[in-house]
């Protein structure tokens, strides 16, 4: 039976790895070269490694350190930040990465995604939306470049959309829960995975492993993922990269109980 | 010595990782000089049939490596697209496809995949594999190891004793395919940890 799966997310900000709380305060926590042999030795699900320089400041990915960080990757990889065209993702693919994100430059030009279905397959791109509750009101927005422009877009109807022109995986990234880990934003979730017929994965909040159990036994089939929970030790946040044996991943994956 | 074939296409570098950490020798092919050197071969793929069969029919490897493939019986590996490609023809594309194990590539019916919301698709992620034939590629193997899988195609084989190996995706389908010499795998064994990197060795020790 095809399990959920549990996604460390790796911020990557000049060359170093860092963590930020709500899209903010990028805390350096090491090097991504060594997090990656970790997760190799604790053989994590799949990685996911987003560079958040990328398109805030409008560069090129950074094709040496993908292909660096691919080499070493013994688990799927997905990378994110500064990808605007099929030709970028396909050399990114090309450099042994298996799935691309997109944020702002879908959201800016959602045509993008039919051409990436086309000449890349639908099953490696993968979309995320940096989400945010409205301030009054119950409605949520997507935001683009860290979380400084609000795009006015619903998530729902976005999402829709987006599955409609060619999507593989949708990722939602709460940006109030960033960093914050006191749990998934549940009641969203639940809205927005019953509308939506590709794989979902759900990032910003986890703080423990029962946050993840709540996910999976609320939503069954899920990517659940999470940067701090997998770097984090502690009340103190000392820098640890850790991740679920398999005797706790096993515990958490029970709590799907349907 | 282990040939990748390297058309421009798949992650060519993790099977070669792989293998280093084996102290197994191996080498990307480029050219019908260098694949000719091949005692096994692996071929990997990824993304659209039609794109990967346009990239291997123009890549100049095509001659040889079915001469190697059919006449010398050269034991080989396709990896997801990779086997794919093995088949006759894929509901993906119109291309023809190198045609080694009799059978096409169909579509997951989202229709029935849909009434149980649990399977979206692509089908992405871990799941088991059900060994269904003693095998030298399986040697080590117990119960249902779990593999990675990224697609949303499989391999219809048109002689059931072609499928050596079973996933459950809403449907049962073949995700271990083998014909003599030529055998096909639709999961990622150089993504899957311990268990691909066992299979992995396996075929390098056919």
């Amino acid at each position: 039976m095809l399990k959920s799966r549990i996604i460390p997310v790796l911020l990557i900000q000049n060359k170093g790895l860092v963590k930020t709380v709500k899209f903010k305060d990028p805390k350096y926590v090491g090097d991504p070269i060594n997090a990656v042999k970790i997760f190799n030795e604790k053989e994590v699900d799949e990685l996911t490694v987003l560079d958040i320089d990328a398109s805030a400041e409008g560069k090129e990915p950074d094709y040496k350190a993908i292909e660096n960080l691919a080499s070493e990757c013994r688990m799927p990889l997905c990378y994110g930040g500064g990808i605007k065209t099929t030709e970028q993702a396909q050399k990114i693919l090309s450099l042994g990465v298996e799935k691309v994100a997109f944020s702002s430059a879908t959201l800016e030009k959602p045509e993008l995604l039919s051409l990436l279905s086309k000449q890349v397959g639908r099953q490696s791109v993968v979309l995320v939306l940096d989400v945010k509750k409205k301030l009054f009101g119950s409605k949520y927005e997507c935001y683009t470049y860290n979380g400084t422009k609000n795009t006015k877009q619903c998530p729902f109807e976005f999402a829709k959309l987006a599955e409609n022109l060619g999507v593989g995986e949708i990722v939602i990234n709460f940006i109030d829960q960033d960093g914050v880990m006191k749990g998934y934003d549940l009641s969203f979730v639940s809205k927005f995975k019953s509308q939506i017929n590709v794989p979902v994965t759900i990032l910003g909040g986890a703080g423990e492993y029962s946050h993840i159990e709540q996910l999976i036994s609320q939503e069954g089939i899920i990517g659940a993922a999470a940067g701090s929970l997998f770097v984090f030790k502690g009340k103190y946040r000392a820098v640890l990269i850790n991740y679920p044996t398999k005797q706790e991943k096993e515990k958490i994956l029970a709590s799907l109980t349907f | 010595m282990i040939a990748i074939v390297d058309y421009g296409l798949g992650n060519i570098k993790a099977f070669a990782n792989v293998y280093k950490k084996l102290n197994i020798d191996c080498f990307f092919a480029s050219t019908p000089e260098a694949l000719l050197k091949a005692t096994k071969i692996i071929l990997p793929g990824v993304g659209a049939f039609d794109h990967a069969m346009t990239m291997l029919n123009n890549s100049g490897l095509r001659e040889t490596l079915d001469m190697l493939v059919l006449e010398r019986n050269i034991p080989v590996i396709g990896i997801c697209v990779g086997m794919q490609m093995m088949a006759e023809s894929s509901d993906e594309g119109q291309l023809k496809g190198l045609g080694w194990i009799k059978g096409s590539v169909k579509k997951f019916n989202q229709l029935n995949l849909l009434n149980n919301k649990q399977l979206p698709l692509p089908h992405m992620g871990w799941n088991n594999v059900q060994l269904i034939s003693e095998e030298p590629l399986f040697k080590g193997f117990e119960g249902f190891p779990e593999f990675y899988y990224l697609h949303s195609y499989y391999f219809e084989c048109q002689d059931k004793k072609s499928s050596i190996g079973i996933a459950d995706y809403g449907i049962k389908f073949s995700c271990i395919v083998k014909n003599k010499n030529i055998y096909g795998i639709q999961c990622h064994p150089e993504k899957s940890h311990h268990n691909g990197v066992r299979i992995l060795k396996n075929f390098a020790e056919l």
